[in-house]
């Protein structure tokens, strides 16, 4: 049995960032990445666009990553590399296991999850048609790429407009492949405007919103895919399916936090996000374990996942050293409103200081207004001139100002 | 002896002859054994109650039944006597008592329940279930892990296994048999014919008699391990005349399972359709009270073989020393057993069979990481790091039953055949994260350069040009 004041599970963004501030606090703390070096899915991030917010600066993933590995290593924190957590007790006694030392149990005073997420797979979705060598999902082929130095195609579609999607249609077409297009269900894009201004526009690869993929054939290398337009119940109107010859289907049809380890744990999972349900300090309905960036919620800027892990790594240092911090004894629900598919923390303790609300849009909206209320009483109140759903929002509000539930909604 | 074919019944017979003072070959068409319809099913223990009495079917399902179980458990094979339940709605007693009737004839262990006892048994039943029968013999087992374990086993007992080598011609000269494949010509005494879906293609080869064929796909969900606890035996719909109908089932494996459709098809067709998962989304709620298609992890397919209404186990009429095996669709996996236990008894007419001595019978087994206790565990990561490394997080696969599964007696060569030995890459990622790391295995334990690494059969490698290698015209 090993102890330490603080267990961060994941040494991606949100571990490395939880694991430095909660050091900061004065805990010992045991940092644990199942991959043999940290950064996670940074590492094979290797565009631009990281760190705008939180350095000021344009940086890979991989740079962005060894900023925090360079920080992480004047701490005293503990790495472990190639160990993964197998199973976090109702105690919070969680069980490791690494090829150095075997099956280890570590018991920490507070323990925070940091596994990111998962993509959704061509079996998520029960893609219909042959499953032969050529349907991957876009991260997968990213790694393919970026990591082992290999394309996983030559002529390409991409099913879904997730920022890895798009950021893999540039990554492809700039690696020599010809991309044919891009096929999303919805009428919007599931990812950031700006991947798909540099992306998709920037390299003339269209994009069929209201689409989507019917069939796939070819065995037992893919041949060919049929695609059709989506009626408003978003089934695909088959009179209209048509045929692209291509060799390779990459998905971008969705993210969901890894939560698995959370099973049978009590840990309240919040049904739209998949993530555990916290407080404003991250915490789960379980108390002394935290969660932060993709495990909690799937994030679109990795600047965001530093700024929350740091919230959570602050916070569960001073609960295994001092306690659970002291309230007003009062704690008020944030629930999502007209046009918010969810809000985040989901609930807030009473007390003094600022909160930040995230939240995601259920449709793109312009010229629409952000409105939190408290009560009956207008707590926030802006214009945006447009919101969608692949775009996180944020607001702050004040603690004090809070005396009931917050609801978070937009005014279209 | 050659065994043509490597399903679930060509492995059955291969392991038993095996064991027997013969020398015997298999020649399997595809990449791997138990890559067509043992790939494919339901993964179904049958109890029986369902085949006409007199049958082959009815005979060889009793007693595959009485066999599979200590089968399956001196293999280490995913096994689970978990009982099923047809489950009638109202109207239906009629069916279930006709079932009932059959279940006494065969000899087959089953009870009628009614809707309350039922749901005792199984509370997720639909509110339409009035009546059910109860067999408590059925159960499920991994289907291609069986047939694999076998191959293994056979192999380990000195048998010889022949992939990518389809028979493309058999003849009968001086009485020897020749096949003729890909990989060179084989000439054995006997031939037992366990080609399955080219079971009367292989006969016609030889001039022995041919079969009409049929047939019929059937389509399926896999959903997460989440789902099992809901699902404690395999649930039927009342049989009709197309078949046992669309189930819900534990699997082995501690899945569950949607299926099987049953619509005619081309030999070769295991593409999934729109429409039949939409079959399979109107029937589940019939028996099942807790659909849950956003826990799918996967859908598949598979093509049963039909040939008339029974079972065809039997020398060939034509052509001596031919034994023919065809048309072993349900309850094929459970008969397969007692399939090869026929086939060898009719191969005991021909050849005088003896046991060899010292034959292996439990051979030795990499266990799961879930098996094991931390002491053993432990003392594992001691000897070999890689048993400390998870290579497949979602299945909880570590580095070191990948590299055993690649070196198995009949050794695992690409990411499918590595999948279905020891499930890396069929949890809810479906090898997102884990398919380069298994390749990278696959390459450096067997000097297999990454770019020839392949999926499964044919041309499906996976990494098809390296970085920087394109050229933009020719694509």
């Amino acid at each position: 049995m090993k102890k330490f004041d603080v267990l961060v599970i994941g040494g991606g963004p949100a571990g490395m960032a939880a694991a430095i501030a909660a050091d900061a606090k004065g805990a010992s703390v045991l940092l644990v990445e199942r991959d043999v070096r940290l950064g996670g899915i940074l590492n094979q991030c290797i565009h631009a666009g990281f760190g705008l917010h939180y350095f000021g600066e344009e940086l890979t993933g991989p740079e962005y990553a060894d900023r925090f590995e360079k920080r992480l290593a004047k701490t005293g924190v503990k790495v472990m590399l190639g160990a993964m957590a197998l199973s976090l007790g109702g105690d919070g006694e969680v069980l490791l296991l690494s090829p150095e030392e075997g099956a280890v149990h570590v018991k920490a005073g507070a323990t925070v999850l940091a596994m990111g997420c998962r993509e959704r797979t061509a079996g998520a979705i029960a893609l219909a048609g042959t499953r032969p060598a050529g349907i991957y999902t876009a991260g997968m082929a990213q790694k393919m790429c970026n990591i082992e130095g290999y394309l996983v195609g030559k002529r390409i579609v991409i099913l879904g407009s997730g920022d890895i999607g798009l950021i893999m249609a540039r990554r492809m077409t700039l690696e020599g492949a010809h991309v044919e297009r891009v096929i999303e269900l919805m009428p919007y894009s599931g990812g950031l405007k700006r991947n798909i201004v540099q992306c998709l526009e920037d390299f003339g690869i269209p994009i069929d919103y209201s689409h989507t993929v019917t069939r796939v054939v070819g065995k037992p290398r893919m041949e060919g895919l049929y695609y059709a337009p989506v009626d408003e119940n978003r089934r695909p109107v088959l009179s209209e399916e048509k045929f692209i010859p291509c060799d390779c289907l990459l998905l971008s049809v969705g993210l969901i936090p890894e939560n698995d380890i959370l099973n049978g744990s009590g840990v309240k999972l919040s049904r739209v996000t998949s993530g555990a349900e916290v407080d404003e300090n991250r915490m789960t309905s379980l108390p002394g374990v935290f969660s932060c960036g993709n495990v909690l919620h799937v994030h679109d800027l990795v600047d965001n996942v530093s700024h929350e892990a740091e919230i959570a790594g602050s916070a569960a240092a001073e609960y295994a050293l001092h306690g659970a911090p002291p309230t007003n004894g009062e704690l008020h629900a944030v629930t999502p409103g007209k046009g918010v598919r969810y809000a985040l923390p989901q609930v807030i303790h009473g007390g003094s200081g600022s909160v930040e609300v995230f939240f995601r849009t259920d449709n793109v909206y312009k010229n629409c207004k952000v409105v939190a209320e408290c009560a009956g009483r207008t707590l926030y109140s802006k214009k945006r001139m447009i919101v969608a759903p692949g775009e996180m929002e944020k607001i702050a509000l004040k603690k004090e100002d809070l005396d009931g539930d917050v609801t978070v909604r937009l005014e279209i | 002896m050659i065994v043509i074919g490597g399903g679930i019944v060509g492995c059955a017979v291969l392991d038993r002859l095996a064991r027997r003072n013969v020398s015997v070959l298999m020649l399997e068409g595809g990449d791997d054994v138990a890559v067509g319809a043992s790939r494919a099913n339901s993964g179904i223990v049958h109890a029986g109650y369902d085949c006409e009495p007199g049958t082959l079917k009815a005979r060889f399902n009793v007693r595959g039944n009485a066999m599979i179980w200590q089968l399956a458990e001196e293999l280490g094979v995913p096994a689970l006597k978990c009982g099923s339940l047809v489950a009638a709605p109202v109207g239906g007693e009629e069916g279930i008592a006709l079932l009932k009737r059959k279940a006494d004839l065969n000899g087959v262990r089953a009870e009628v329940l009614s809707r309350e006892q039922a749901l005792e048994i199984e509370p997720m039943l639909a509110d339409g279930v009035q009546s059910a029968l109860y067999a408590p013999d059925a159960g499920v087992v991994s289907p291609y892990q069986l047939a694999i374990a076998l191959a293994d086993r056979a192999v380990l007992n000195g048998a010889e296994i022949v992939t990518d080598a389809p028979v493309v011609s058999l003849k009968k000269e001086g009485g020897l048999f020749v096949a003729g494949t890909p990989q060179g010509e084989f000439a054995a005494k006997l031939v037992v014919n366990c080609a399955g879906a080219r079971a009367s293609e292989v006969n016609a080869l030889v001039g022995a008699e041919t079969f009409e064929t049929e047939f019929r796909k059937g389509e399926y969900y896999v959903l997460d391990h989440t789902e099992r606890e809901r699902v404690s035996t395999v649930i039927f719909p009342l049989p009709t005349a197309a078949g046992k109908g669309i189930l819900v089932a534990p699997t082995a494996d501690g899945n569950v399972i949607y299926g099987p459709t049953s619509s005619p098809a081309e030999e070769d067709d295991t593409s999934v359709t729109a429409e039949g998962l939409e079959e399979i989304r109107r029937n589940v709620p019939l028996t099942y009270s807790s659909p849950a298609y956003n826990k799918c992890i996967r859908v598949y397919c598979g093509v049963r073989t039909i040939v008339g209404h029974d079972f065809i186990v039997r020398p060939s009429e034509r052509v001596e020393g031919l034994i023919v095996t065809a048309g072993i669709c349900s309850p094929g996996l459970t008969s397969a057993p007692a399939i090869a236990e026929y086939v060898e008894e009719l191969a005991g007419r021909y050849l005088p069979l003896a046991n060899k001595a010292d034959a292996v019978i439990r051979p030795p087994r990499t266990p799961r990481l879930a098996e094991l206790s931390e002491e053993e565990l432990n003392a594992l990561v001691k000897k070999d790091k890689r048993w400390g490394r998870i290579v497949c997080r979602c299945e909880k696969v570590t580095e070191a039953e990948i590299v055993a599964a690649v070196h198995s007696p009949l050794p695992a060569r690409t990411v499918d055949a590595v999948k279905r030995r020891v499930r890396v890459g069929m949890g809810r990622c479906q090898g997102g994260f884990c398919s380069t790391r298994v390749m990278e295995i696959i390459s450096e334990e067997l000097g297999i350069p990454m770019r020839e690494i392949r999926k499964g059969a044919g041309h499906s490698e996976i990494a098809l040009l390296a970085v920087k290698e394109a050229d933009y015209e020719e694509v």
